[in-house]
């Protein structure tokens, strides 16, 4: 079987559905946090699809700088996520529900 | 080959995402991490076979290492106890369930309609033509990407330097947010 470009977004679009699925379930913050990340990278996996079957490298561009936000993005997240936990003690997004600190 | 080597990846990184979301056995968020760690690892074998190499090496530099040592090192610095399973919330959880679904049967379909006159073979036949007609300039080397960045007939240059500006202030960021708090 050869794999195809519709192969490629159906694993794509699979890996994002299990990232929402992960947002909207699990209530702590870091699983929250991971499953964001799983969905950025099922957005790769279909631009670098998208790319490799196009014959044009834009895709690749585009991925190699969501990487790069991405990267940035897990940095001050990981640090909001540390400095909440200081203030009430808690990584469960249920704990979370006022905006008074 | 390559078609056995996409069933490889595709499943593991399908079968450790959905246990890094729904684990059966633990709950413990390090597990978790794991099984992040081998999504991003298969992904990148996804990658490698889509000619991307380049870009698989970024993906095991960056996620598997940077990212998930980040991870760790929170949720060990947090000292997070396996809290007791706390009741599940049957409601949110077949909305979220409908949700996902709907979406991704949306998806699905989408792409069918895309593709919904052609049998498996002629997409086949027509993918593979496409890739022939553009051999060597699709492949993601670190030449070809880097000369597509940087010296392609549009460039990325001005996008390259506001993303090393973020990065500064990125790291800026949270070096003031981490900081404990003199009072």
């Amino acid at each position: 079987m050869e794999a195809t470009l519709s192969h490629y977004l159906l694993v794509s679009g699979a890996l994002f559905a299990i990232g929402l699925l992960g947002v909207i379930v699990r209530r702590n913050l870091l699983i929250i946090y991971m499953s964001l990340e799983l969905m950025l990278n099922a957005a790769n996996v279909a631009l670098v699809a998208m790319s490799r079957f196009n014959g044009n490298l834009d895709g690749q561009v585009m991925v190699f700088f969501i990487i790069t936000v991405a990267a940035a993005e897990v940095a001050v997240g990981l640090a909001l996520i540390v400095a909440l936990y200081r203030k009430r003690q808690t990584a469960d997004v249920e704990d979370l529900a006022t905006m008074k600190l | 080959m390559e078609g056995t080597l996409f069933n490889l990846f595709a499943s593991l990184a399908v079968l450790s995402a959905l246990l890094v979301v729904v684990n059966p056995l633990s709950r413990n968020p390090v597990t978790s991490a794991m099984f992040l760690v081998t999504t991003m690892i298969s992904i990148s074998g996804l990658f490698v076979l889509l000619g991307a190499y380049f870009l698989a090496a970024v993906q095991i530099l960056v996620y598997a290492g940077a990212v998930m040592v980040l991870f760790l090192f929170v949720i060990m610095l947090l000292d997070i106890q396996e809290t007791a399973r706390r009741k599940l919330n049957l409601v949110s959880l077949a909305m979220g369930l409908l949700a996902v679904g709907a979406l991704f049967l949306v998806y699905k379909s989408s792409i069918k309609t895309t593709y919904g006159d052609q049998t498996q073979h002629q997409e086949a036949a027509a993918d593979s033509a496409l890739v022939e007609a553009v051999p060597a300039k699709v492949v993601g080397s670190t030449q070809a990407l880097g000369q597509a960045l940087f010296s392609g007939e549009k460039g990325f240059i001005l996008p390259f330097e506001i993303i090393s500006v973020l990065l500064l202030v990125a790291m800026v960021g949270v070096i003031l947010l981490s900081r404990k708090e003199q009072s």
